[in-house]
Protein backbone atom coordinates (compact mmCIF):
# COMPACT_ATOMS: atom_id res chain seq x y z
CA UNK A 1 0.00 0.00 0.00
CA UNK A 2 1.55 3.58 -1.14
CA UNK A 3 1.41 6.17 0.82
CA UNK A 4 -1.97 7.90 -0.55
CA UNK A 5 -3.69 5.16 -0.36
CA UNK A 6 -2.49 4.72 3.51
CA UNK A 7 -3.61 8.23 4.15
CA UNK A 8 -7.37 7.78 2.38
CA UNK A 9 -7.69 5.17 4.38
CA UNK A 10 -6.71 6.66 7.74
CA UNK A 11 -9.20 9.72 6.48
CA UNK A 12 -12.33 7.08 6.02
CA UNK A 13 -11.53 5.06 9.61
CA UNK A 14 -11.20 9.08 10.90
CA UNK A 15 -14.57 10.05 9.20
CA UNK A 16 -15.89 6.66 10.92
CA UNK A 17 -14.79 7.54 13.79
CA UNK A 18 -16.03 11.57 13.83
CA UNK A 19 -19.52 9.94 12.83
CA UNK A 20 -19.68 7.90 16.06
CA UNK A 21 -18.70 10.43 18.25
CA UNK A 22 -21.47 12.70 16.67
CA UNK A 23 -23.90 10.09 17.39
CA UNK A 24 -22.38 9.64 20.07
CA UNK A 25 -22.57 13.57 21.38
CA UNK A 26 -25.87 14.13 20.84
CA UNK A 27 -26.91 10.97 22.47
CA UNK A 28 -25.32 12.97 26.12
CA UNK A 29 -27.06 15.86 25.14
CA UNK A 30 -30.51 14.28 25.04
CA UNK A 31 -29.22 12.87 28.28
CA UNK A 32 -28.24 15.81 29.89
CA UNK A 33 -31.10 17.64 28.68
CA UNK A 34 -33.56 15.30 29.32
CA UNK A 35 -32.51 12.78 31.75
CA UNK A 36 -30.08 14.79 34.24
CA UNK A 37 -31.81 16.61 36.75
CA UNK A 38 -31.41 20.92 36.55
CA UNK A 39 -28.92 22.23 39.40
CA UNK A 40 -30.19 23.79 42.01
CA UNK A 41 -28.59 27.07 42.13
CA UNK A 42 -27.74 27.84 38.67
CA UNK A 43 -30.41 26.51 37.36
CA UNK A 44 -30.66 25.70 33.48
CA UNK A 45 -27.66 27.64 32.97
CA UNK A 46 -25.79 25.17 34.49
CA UNK A 47 -26.27 22.24 31.54
CA UNK A 48 -23.69 24.26 29.71
CA UNK A 49 -21.19 22.40 31.60
CA UNK A 50 -21.89 19.70 29.67
CA UNK A 51 -20.34 21.22 26.37
CA UNK A 52 -18.24 23.50 27.89
CA UNK A 53 -16.19 21.37 30.68
CA UNK A 54 -15.46 18.07 28.22
CA UNK A 55 -13.97 20.54 25.41
CA UNK A 56 -12.17 22.86 27.57
CA UNK A 57 -10.38 19.05 28.62
CA UNK A 58 -9.88 17.83 25.48
CA UNK A 59 -8.54 21.15 23.99
CA UNK A 60 -5.70 20.98 26.94
CA UNK A 61 -5.26 17.58 25.86
CA UNK A 62 -4.84 18.92 22.43
CA UNK A 63 -2.39 21.62 23.19
CA UNK A 64 -0.62 18.89 25.81
CA UNK A 65 -0.20 16.55 22.91
CA UNK A 66 0.99 19.21 20.47
CA UNK A 67 3.85 19.98 22.98
CA UNK A 68 4.64 16.26 23.72
CA UNK A 69 4.81 15.38 20.10
CA UNK A 70 7.15 18.53 19.48
CA UNK A 71 9.40 17.72 21.66
CA UNK A 72 9.50 13.69 20.34
CA UNK A 73 10.31 15.83 16.69
CA UNK A 74 13.12 17.03 17.80
CA UNK A 75 14.63 13.87 19.09
CA UNK A 76 13.50 12.00 16.43
CA UNK A 77 12.74 14.33 13.50
CA UNK A 78 10.33 11.73 12.22
CA UNK A 79 7.92 14.16 10.04
CA UNK A 80 4.78 12.21 10.79
CA UNK A 81 5.19 13.64 14.07
CA UNK A 82 5.31 17.04 12.63
CA UNK A 83 1.76 16.54 11.10
CA UNK A 84 0.15 14.80 14.50
CA UNK A 85 1.52 17.71 16.59
CA UNK A 86 0.14 20.36 13.80
CA UNK A 87 -3.31 18.73 13.13
CA UNK A 88 -3.91 18.59 17.30
CA UNK A 89 -2.84 22.26 17.80
CA UNK A 90 -5.64 22.71 15.00
CA UNK A 91 -8.15 21.28 16.66
CA UNK A 92 -7.18 22.33 19.83
CA UNK A 93 -7.68 25.73 18.61
CA UNK A 94 -11.04 24.75 17.14
CA UNK A 95 -12.04 23.48 20.97
CA UNK A 96 -10.58 26.21 22.34
CA UNK A 97 -12.77 28.63 20.27
CA UNK A 98 -15.90 26.48 21.28
CA UNK A 99 -14.99 27.04 24.75
CA UNK A 100 -14.08 30.64 25.27
CA UNK A 101 -17.98 30.95 23.34
CA UNK A 102 -19.92 28.71 26.09
CA UNK A 103 -17.78 30.03 28.98
CA UNK A 104 -19.15 33.48 28.26
CA UNK A 105 -22.38 32.82 27.70
CA UNK A 106 -22.80 30.58 30.81
CA UNK A 107 -20.82 33.64 32.96
CA UNK A 108 -23.51 36.62 32.26
CA UNK A 109 -26.49 34.66 34.19
CA UNK A 110 -24.08 33.45 37.21
CA UNK A 111 -21.31 35.93 37.47
CA UNK A 112 -23.07 38.78 36.18
CA UNK A 113 -21.09 39.31 33.70
CA UNK A 114 -19.89 37.92 30.01
CA UNK A 115 -16.14 38.41 30.69
CA UNK A 116 -14.09 38.09 33.82
CA UNK A 117 -9.97 38.17 34.21
CA UNK A 118 -10.50 35.08 36.15
CA UNK A 119 -7.45 32.44 36.21
CA UNK A 120 -8.47 29.92 34.55
CA UNK A 121 -10.37 32.23 31.91
CA UNK A 122 -7.13 34.16 31.29
CA UNK A 123 -4.62 31.02 30.54
CA UNK A 124 -7.09 29.54 28.15
CA UNK A 125 -7.17 32.76 26.19
CA UNK A 126 -3.44 33.35 26.14
CA UNK A 127 -2.72 29.41 25.83
CA UNK A 128 -5.94 29.85 22.51
CA UNK A 129 -3.75 32.98 21.50
CA UNK A 130 -0.34 31.27 21.33
CA UNK A 131 -1.83 28.66 19.60
CA UNK A 132 -2.89 31.07 16.77
CA UNK A 133 0.31 31.75 16.49
CA UNK A 134 1.76 28.74 16.05
CA UNK A 135 -0.62 28.25 13.68
CA UNK A 136 0.11 31.63 11.68
CA UNK A 137 4.04 30.67 11.74
CA UNK A 138 3.51 27.57 9.86
CA UNK A 139 1.75 29.42 7.34
CA UNK A 140 4.63 31.46 7.09
CA UNK A 141 7.21 29.34 6.27
CA UNK A 142 6.88 27.11 3.00
CA UNK A 143 10.13 24.79 3.65
CA UNK A 144 8.68 21.65 5.27
CA UNK A 145 12.03 20.96 7.61
CA UNK A 146 12.29 24.68 8.99
CA UNK A 147 8.17 24.71 9.22
CA UNK A 148 8.55 21.20 11.15
CA UNK A 149 11.33 22.43 13.59
CA UNK A 150 10.51 26.26 14.34
CA UNK A 151 7.35 24.84 14.64
CA UNK A 152 8.88 22.01 17.01
CA UNK A 153 10.85 24.93 19.37
CA UNK A 154 7.73 26.58 19.52
CA UNK A 155 5.53 23.84 20.79
CA UNK A 156 7.95 22.91 23.68
CA UNK A 157 8.52 26.44 24.55
CA UNK A 158 4.45 26.64 24.89
CA UNK A 159 4.91 23.52 26.93
CA UNK A 160 7.21 25.38 29.51
CA UNK A 161 5.11 28.56 29.88
CA UNK A 162 2.02 26.99 30.42
CA UNK A 163 2.84 26.42 34.27
CA UNK A 164 4.07 29.74 34.38
CA UNK A 165 0.58 31.84 33.04
CA UNK A 166 -0.89 29.48 35.32
CA UNK A 167 0.96 30.36 38.42
CA UNK A 168 0.57 34.14 37.08
CA UNK A 169 -3.27 34.72 36.75
CA UNK A 170 -3.70 32.28 39.61
CA UNK A 171 -2.36 34.46 42.00
CA UNK A 172 -3.88 37.74 40.49
CA UNK A 173 -6.73 36.34 41.44
CA UNK A 174 -9.37 33.95 40.58
CA UNK A 175 -13.36 33.34 40.71
CA UNK A 176 -13.60 30.15 39.04
CA UNK A 177 -15.67 27.39 39.99
CA UNK A 178 -13.41 25.28 42.18
CA UNK A 179 -12.78 21.76 40.71
CA UNK A 180 -15.58 19.68 41.09
CA UNK A 181 -14.04 16.34 39.44
CA UNK A 182 -10.24 16.46 39.86
CA UNK A 183 -9.93 17.18 43.69
CA UNK A 184 -8.42 15.21 46.57
CA UNK A 185 -11.65 14.06 48.20
CA UNK A 186 -14.89 12.40 46.11
CA UNK A 187 -16.14 14.50 42.84
CA UNK A 188 -18.97 16.87 44.82
CA UNK A 189 -21.67 16.53 42.20
CA UNK A 190 -24.66 14.43 42.45
CA UNK A 191 -23.61 10.43 40.40
CA UNK A 192 -26.74 11.09 37.51
CA UNK A 193 -24.55 14.54 36.90
CA UNK A 194 -21.00 13.13 36.53
CA UNK A 195 -22.27 10.21 34.56
CA UNK A 196 -23.31 12.54 32.26
CA UNK A 197 -20.36 14.71 32.40
CA UNK A 198 -18.14 12.20 32.25
CA UNK A 199 -19.40 10.56 29.09
CA UNK A 200 -19.57 13.85 27.69
CA UNK A 201 -15.78 14.27 28.08
CA UNK A 202 -15.23 10.58 26.59
CA UNK A 203 -17.44 11.57 23.51
CA UNK A 204 -15.71 14.43 22.86
CA UNK A 205 -12.30 12.56 23.26
CA UNK A 206 -13.22 10.37 20.73
CA UNK A 207 -14.58 13.29 18.07
CA UNK A 208 -10.33 14.53 18.72
CA UNK A 209 -9.42 11.51 17.85
CA UNK A 210 -11.75 10.96 14.66
CA UNK A 211 -10.76 14.75 13.95
CA UNK A 212 -7.02 13.74 14.22
CA UNK A 213 -6.95 11.10 11.94
CA UNK A 214 -8.72 13.25 9.25
CA UNK A 215 -6.46 16.11 9.54
CA UNK A 216 -3.41 14.29 9.80
CA UNK A 217 -4.52 12.67 6.40
CA UNK A 218 -5.13 15.75 4.55
CA UNK A 219 -1.68 16.91 5.85
CA UNK A 220 0.07 13.74 4.46
CA UNK A 221 -1.68 14.44 1.09
CA UNK A 222 -1.17 17.90 0.48
CA UNK A 223 2.78 16.97 1.69
CA UNK A 224 2.39 14.39 -1.44
CA UNK A 225 0.80 16.74 -3.35
CA UNK A 226 3.81 19.44 -2.31
CA UNK A 227 6.44 16.69 -3.56
CA UNK A 228 4.64 15.88 -6.78
CA UNK A 229 4.81 19.63 -7.73
CA UNK A 230 8.08 19.91 -7.06
CA UNK A 231 9.13 16.76 -8.67
CA UNK A 232 6.97 17.84 -12.00
CA UNK A 233 9.02 21.26 -12.14
CA UNK A 234 12.43 19.77 -11.98
CA UNK B 1 35.54 24.49 25.80
CA UNK B 2 33.67 26.87 28.37
CA UNK B 3 36.35 29.78 27.61
CA UNK B 4 35.86 29.27 23.53
CA UNK B 5 32.15 29.01 24.00
CA UNK B 6 32.27 32.92 26.16
CA UNK B 7 34.92 34.56 23.93
CA UNK B 8 32.71 33.26 20.71
CA UNK B 9 29.98 34.75 22.22
CA UNK B 10 32.07 38.03 23.23
CA UNK B 11 33.10 38.25 19.79
CA UNK B 12 29.70 38.40 18.55
CA UNK B 13 28.32 40.26 21.00
CA UNK B 14 31.08 42.82 20.22
CA UNK B 15 30.25 42.76 17.05
CA UNK B 16 26.65 43.36 16.89
CA UNK B 17 27.20 46.22 18.79
CA UNK B 18 29.62 47.81 16.95
CA UNK B 19 27.71 47.52 13.64
CA UNK B 20 25.04 48.90 15.65
CA UNK B 21 27.09 52.23 17.23
CA UNK B 22 28.27 52.63 13.36
CA UNK B 23 24.92 53.77 12.42
CA UNK B 24 22.49 53.48 15.82
CA UNK B 25 19.23 53.81 13.74
CA UNK B 26 17.34 51.23 15.40
CA UNK B 27 18.53 52.52 19.18
CA UNK B 28 17.94 56.31 18.51
CA UNK B 29 14.78 54.71 16.58
CA UNK B 30 14.21 52.72 19.72
CA UNK B 31 14.96 55.39 22.60
CA UNK B 32 12.63 58.18 20.29
CA UNK B 33 10.29 54.87 20.58
CA UNK B 34 9.89 54.87 24.57
CA UNK B 35 9.79 58.59 24.80
CA UNK B 36 7.07 58.77 22.68
CA UNK B 37 5.29 55.52 24.78
CA UNK B 38 5.89 56.91 28.04
CA UNK B 39 4.41 60.52 26.67
CA UNK B 40 1.18 59.09 25.00
CA UNK B 41 0.43 56.99 27.46
CA UNK B 42 0.80 60.12 30.16
CA UNK B 43 -2.52 61.08 28.32
CA UNK B 44 -4.17 57.80 28.71
CA UNK B 45 -6.39 58.12 32.03
CA UNK B 46 -8.64 59.88 33.48
CA UNK B 47 -6.34 62.64 35.19
CA UNK B 48 -8.95 63.80 37.52
CA UNK B 49 -9.78 60.63 38.99
CA UNK B 50 -6.41 58.64 38.16
CA UNK B 51 -2.86 60.03 39.55
CA UNK B 52 -0.10 59.33 37.35
CA UNK B 53 1.87 57.52 40.28
CA UNK B 54 -0.73 54.95 40.20
CA UNK B 55 -0.63 54.13 36.38
CA UNK B 56 3.50 54.47 36.36
CA UNK B 57 4.72 50.34 37.07
CA UNK B 58 2.00 49.40 34.38
CA UNK B 59 3.52 52.47 31.86
CA UNK B 60 7.00 51.92 32.78
CA UNK B 61 6.74 47.93 31.80
CA UNK B 62 4.73 48.50 28.55
CA UNK B 63 7.30 51.02 27.51
CA UNK B 64 10.26 48.66 28.08
CA UNK B 65 8.28 45.45 26.20
CA UNK B 66 7.47 47.85 23.55
CA UNK B 67 10.61 49.48 22.89
CA UNK B 68 12.74 46.39 23.69
CA UNK B 69 10.61 44.33 20.69
CA UNK B 70 11.62 47.11 18.39
CA UNK B 71 15.21 46.15 19.17
CA UNK B 72 15.16 42.47 19.21
CA UNK B 73 14.43 42.08 15.53
CA UNK B 74 17.63 44.06 14.56
CA UNK B 75 19.55 40.80 15.98
CA UNK B 76 18.68 38.59 12.89
CA UNK B 77 17.71 40.81 10.61
CA UNK B 78 21.30 41.88 10.19
CA UNK B 79 22.65 38.44 9.03
CA UNK B 80 19.79 38.06 7.23
CA UNK B 81 21.25 40.55 4.55
CA UNK B 82 23.92 38.94 2.42
CA UNK B 83 23.64 35.40 3.82
CA UNK B 84 25.60 36.66 6.89
CA UNK B 85 24.00 33.76 9.21
CA UNK B 86 25.64 31.32 6.79
CA UNK B 87 29.14 33.25 7.29
CA UNK B 88 28.71 33.56 10.73
CA UNK B 89 27.49 29.55 11.27
CA UNK B 90 30.98 28.63 8.72
CA UNK B 91 32.97 29.93 11.89
CA UNK B 92 33.87 27.95 14.49
CA UNK B 93 31.07 29.38 16.85
CA UNK B 94 28.90 26.31 18.00
CA UNK B 95 24.98 27.33 18.16
CA UNK B 96 25.30 27.80 21.92
CA UNK B 97 27.72 30.42 21.79
CA UNK B 98 25.84 31.95 18.86
CA UNK B 99 22.87 32.65 20.70
CA UNK B 100 24.74 34.01 23.90
CA UNK B 101 26.03 36.46 21.75
CA UNK B 102 23.05 37.71 20.12
CA UNK B 103 21.42 37.31 23.40
CA UNK B 104 23.75 39.57 25.54
CA UNK B 105 23.87 41.51 22.18
CA UNK B 106 20.19 42.13 22.57
CA UNK B 107 20.39 42.98 26.36
CA UNK B 108 23.12 45.55 25.81
CA UNK B 109 20.91 46.91 23.60
CA UNK B 110 17.48 46.75 25.64
CA UNK B 111 19.39 47.72 28.97
CA UNK B 112 20.80 50.83 27.36
CA UNK B 113 17.20 51.94 25.87
CA UNK B 114 16.06 51.01 29.49
CA UNK B 115 18.39 53.30 31.14
CA UNK B 116 17.91 56.41 29.61
CA UNK B 117 13.95 55.96 29.80
CA UNK B 118 14.32 54.96 32.92
CA UNK B 119 14.95 58.76 34.49
CA UNK B 120 13.05 60.11 31.96
CA UNK B 121 10.23 58.08 33.52
CA UNK B 122 11.29 59.78 36.79
CA UNK B 123 11.02 62.56 35.57
CA UNK B 124 7.61 62.57 33.75
CA UNK B 125 5.29 60.58 36.28
CA UNK B 126 6.92 62.02 39.18
CA UNK B 127 8.02 59.00 40.87
CA UNK B 128 10.76 59.51 43.67
CA UNK B 129 12.99 56.36 42.62
CA UNK B 130 16.16 56.55 44.47
CA UNK B 131 15.80 55.39 47.66
CA UNK B 132 14.52 51.72 45.69
CA UNK B 133 17.19 52.17 43.03
CA UNK B 134 18.57 48.98 44.18
CA UNK B 135 15.51 46.59 44.37
CA UNK B 136 13.98 48.62 40.84
CA UNK B 137 17.28 47.38 39.41
CA UNK B 138 17.14 43.77 40.36
CA UNK B 139 13.59 43.52 39.10
CA UNK B 140 14.27 45.06 35.54
CA UNK B 141 17.59 42.99 35.58
CA UNK B 142 15.57 39.65 35.87
CA UNK B 143 12.50 40.87 33.72
CA UNK B 144 14.69 41.96 30.95
CA UNK B 145 16.59 38.80 31.13
CA UNK B 146 13.53 36.90 30.71
CA UNK B 147 12.51 38.69 27.67
CA UNK B 148 15.63 38.65 25.86
CA UNK B 149 16.00 34.80 26.61
CA UNK B 150 12.58 33.72 24.75
CA UNK B 151 13.00 36.90 22.67
CA UNK B 152 16.36 36.10 20.89
CA UNK B 153 15.24 32.76 20.13
CA UNK B 154 11.94 33.82 18.44
CA UNK B 155 13.41 36.96 16.51
CA UNK B 156 15.87 34.29 14.94
CA UNK B 157 13.17 32.15 14.25
CA UNK B 158 10.64 35.22 13.01
CA UNK B 159 13.49 36.65 10.41
CA UNK B 160 13.18 33.24 8.59
CA UNK B 161 8.94 34.27 7.81
CA UNK B 162 7.18 36.44 5.99
CA UNK B 163 6.06 39.63 8.08
CA UNK B 164 8.90 39.40 10.27
CA UNK B 165 7.98 42.29 11.98
CA UNK B 166 4.11 41.23 12.78
CA UNK B 167 4.93 37.72 13.58
CA UNK B 168 7.38 38.43 16.72
CA UNK B 169 5.04 39.93 18.81
CA UNK B 170 2.52 37.64 17.97
CA UNK B 171 4.44 34.98 18.92
CA UNK B 172 6.49 36.63 21.92
CA UNK B 173 3.90 38.30 23.49
CA UNK B 174 2.45 35.29 24.90
CA UNK B 175 5.62 34.47 26.65
CA UNK B 176 6.06 37.46 28.29
CA UNK B 177 2.83 37.33 30.16
CA UNK B 178 4.39 35.61 33.53
CA UNK B 179 7.80 38.12 33.39
CA UNK B 180 6.03 41.08 32.50
CA UNK B 181 3.07 40.90 34.94
CA UNK B 182 5.53 40.15 37.93
CA UNK B 183 7.62 42.80 36.81
CA UNK B 184 4.36 45.03 37.62
CA UNK B 185 3.68 43.24 40.66
CA UNK B 186 6.85 43.82 41.89
CA UNK B 187 7.90 47.31 40.59
CA UNK B 188 4.19 48.75 42.11
CA UNK B 189 5.11 47.26 45.77
CA UNK B 190 8.57 48.75 45.60
CA UNK B 191 7.08 51.92 44.03
CA UNK B 192 4.73 52.19 47.43
CA UNK B 193 7.05 51.73 49.91
CA UNK B 194 5.66 47.45 50.64
CA UNK B 195 7.64 45.13 52.82
CA UNK B 196 10.13 42.95 50.64
CA UNK B 197 7.90 39.45 52.17
CA UNK B 198 4.94 40.54 49.70
CA UNK B 199 7.64 40.48 46.65
CA UNK B 200 9.26 37.32 47.17
CA UNK B 201 6.51 35.23 45.23
CA UNK B 202 6.71 37.39 42.70
CA UNK B 203 10.07 37.41 42.93
CA UNK B 204 10.72 33.64 42.60
CA UNK B 205 8.53 33.12 39.51
CA UNK B 206 10.51 35.98 38.08
CA UNK B 207 13.27 33.79 39.01
CA UNK B 208 12.05 30.81 37.88
CA UNK B 209 11.21 31.58 35.00
CA UNK B 210 14.63 33.34 34.21
CA UNK B 211 16.02 29.57 34.46
CA UNK B 212 13.88 27.81 32.84
CA UNK B 213 13.52 29.85 29.59
CA UNK B 214 17.09 30.70 29.14
CA UNK B 215 17.93 27.00 29.66
CA UNK B 216 15.47 26.00 27.02
CA UNK B 217 16.15 28.66 24.45
CA UNK B 218 19.75 27.99 24.31
CA UNK B 219 19.04 24.55 24.27
CA UNK B 220 16.53 24.78 21.54
CA UNK B 221 18.50 27.75 19.33
CA UNK B 222 20.55 24.66 17.86
CA UNK B 223 17.25 23.46 16.25
CA UNK B 224 16.69 26.90 14.60
CA UNK B 225 19.91 27.47 12.88
CA UNK B 226 21.51 24.48 11.89
CA UNK B 227 19.45 23.57 8.11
Amino acid sequence: MNRREKALTTARRGTIITGLALIGLAGVYVRALMFTPIERFQGPAQKILYVHAPVATVALLAFGITGVLSLLYLIFKDPRLDHLSASSAEIGVALSVVLLTTGPIWAKPIWGTWWDWDARLTSTLFLFLLFVGYLVLRGALTDFGMRARFSAVLGVLALGLVPFIHMTVYWFRTLHPSPVLLKPEAPSMPGVMLVTLLSAIGVVAVLYVGFLMQRYAVTVLEDIREEEAAGGLS
Amino acid sequence: MASGLFSAAAVIAAKDIAVEWRTKTALVSSLVFAILVLAILYFARDATAVSAFEVAPGVLWVTFTFAGMLGLNRAFLLERENHALDGLRLTQATPPAIFLGKMVGNALFIGLVELVSLPLFVLFYNVPIWSRLPMLMLVIAMATLAFVSVGTLLSAMVVRTRFSEVMLPVLLLPFLVPPIVSAVQVTWRILADRPLAEMTGWLSLLGAFDVVFFMLSLMLFEAIIIE
